[in-house]
């Protein structure tokens, strides 16, 4: 193995093994994301029609919301 | 049978038009389409920070708007339902059945009612750590006729920390005239969007968000008018049809946060901010908490501020007929600011009954006040240009129930 070859090779070891970025906060660890008072619109549909209100009423329109709420980890 | 003559075309209009927004700008009823159900089937229900499809899920709203003169009432009917374990269909249907005798009407027209359908359809299809969906909304009402498609994609990664998504809608409009069959204008339209959820901490999640919107057609109402001076009328001043430009471009950035307290409740604040290139620019701040009480209650109050600037070629009162290219007076497009002070009660009423996992019935009430610096209120007689300016309160309803099974 030529010395650019093994360097190279310790590169990609090295990026390899620091590019798990390691969560924060681990899956155990959701419980309180996921109750549902976390939820941005824990009830879409009414949140949808007062979205609808206000673009009827307003001049601006765009980027609501509506990326949900909750972690998924349940 | 409407009032003949330019009242009846202005209040056949502007029942529809003040609830659907402009024709084609995205602000209501077209806009509204793709936001009932895009937020419905493609967003919202996505549960946050990882791939996973939302829960087989019913709901049915009544929803009531009453302010300004005009009522707005009516049904959304909502499904969701997986079918295996990667792919969720849903459908939407929803009603506004309008009254109007708004300002515009009052001063210049006659009473009217309309109505309005949207249904909706749409899938998700969850592959890996990725959600995809797609759907198609029709909305139909007399004189208006809507149509859209949307394809959102959203990623999770980085130990489900983070969720990326993409999203592009697809509009086409048809505007026609009460009492002129011959009448059609197209309106198309684009809307491009970013987010970003974040979980910074165990307590805490942000979310980022951006859209871009572009139309192009016959954006102006066809029936509204704007008003000059005109000292050869006995009031001051006349009307002449609202001229607008065939296309906009609007770009919004918004930022959302959610916080949980040590006594579980919950905190979140928000803003966003917005311009276009008809020179409207907005912001937008809320501030809410939500207090679970008892293990089946949920409470939810909120405050709300918005505020505009107006469009630039937006005017109460011109100064002659045909004063420059493009035209405006709609109240929408004034430079105004709102305020909103919402409450809401959930109550879950059932729990692993029946094959029904649970269910809550849900009660929300905003009361909001537009207050606008540049559009006046022409039902007081003045010297045209010194009546006082126009405000109004709102109240909105929203009745719901809610069964996961």
């Amino acid at each position: 193995m030529s010395l650019t070859k093994g360097f190279a090779l310790s590169i990609l070891l090295t990026l390899t093994g620091c590019s798990g970025i390691e969560p924060w906060v681990k899956p155990y660890e959701r419980a309180h994301l996921a109750d549902p008072i976390m939820s941005f619109d824990r009830d879409p549909i009414a949140a949808s029609y007062t979205n609808h209100v206000y673009q009827a009423r307003e001049g601006a329109r765009g980027a609501e919301g509506g990326q949900g709420g909750g972690c998924g980890c349940n | 049978m409407r009032k003949a003559g330019r009242g009846a075309v202005v209040a056949a209009t502007e029942g529809r038009e003040s609830w659907r927004g402009r024709p084609g700008d995205c602000g209501g009823q077209v806009r509204g389409g793709v936001t009932l159900f895009t937020a419905l089937a493609a967003g919202i229900a996505l549960p946050l920070l990882a791939a996973v499809l939302p829960d087989d899920r019913a709901d049915a709203l009544y929803h009531a708007y009453d302010g300004g003169g005009v009522k707005v009432t009516g049904p959304s009917l909502q499904i969701l339902k997986r079918i295996g374990q990667s792919l969720a269909l849903s459908g939407n249907y929803y009603v506004d059945a309008i009254s109007s005798a708004s300002i515009d009407v009052i001063t210049t027209a006659s009473p009217y009612s309309e109505r309005r359908t949207e249904t909706s359809a749409g899938l998700q299809y969850l592959a890996g750590k990725s959600i995809m969906s797609l759907g198609y909304t029709h909305s139909d009402e007399s004189d208006f006729d809507a149509n859209s498609a949307y394809f959102n994609i959203s990623q999770s990664m980085f130990g489900d920390l983070t969720t990326v998504t993409l999203g592009y809608s697809l509009g086409w409009d048809t505007v026609g005239k009460t009492g002129q069959p011959d009448f059609s204008e197209d309106v198309d339209r684009q809307q491009y969007r970013v987010g970003l959820s974040q979980i910074l901490s165990r307590d805490w999640i942000v979310d980022l968000a951006y859209e871009g919107i572009t139309d192009e057609g016959f954006l102006n109402n066809p029936y509204r008018s704007v008003r000059y001076l005109d000292p050869t009328t006995p009031i001051g001043y006349s009307y002449e049809p609202e001229q607008y430009p065939h296309t906009r471009t609007s770009n919004a950035f918004a930022v959302r946060s959610k916080y949980f307290l040590p006594y579980r409740a919950a905190l979140h604040g928000e803003y966003r901010f917005y311009d276009d290139t008809w020179g409207i620019r907005a912001h937008t701040a809320e501030v809410g908490y939500t207090h679970p009480w008892k293990e089946r209650w949920i409470f939810d109050v909120k405050y709300r501020y918005y505020t505009q600037g107006h469009a630039d070629f937006y005017s109460d009162l011109f100064p002659r007929a045909q004063a420059q290219n493009f035209l405006a007076r709609d109240k929408e497009l004034s430079s105004f600011d709102s305020h909103t002070l919402g409450v809401g009660a959930s109550y879950e009423f059932l729990r692993d009954r029946s094959g029904i996992e649970r269910g809550t019935l849900n009660l929300s009430y905003d009361h909001i006040l537009f207050a606008y610096d540049d559009f006046r209120d022409l039902t007081v007689a003045m010297t045209p240009g010194e009546e006082p300016q126009y405000d109004f309160t709102a109240g909105v309803l929203r009745l719901y129930l809610s069964v996961w099974y």
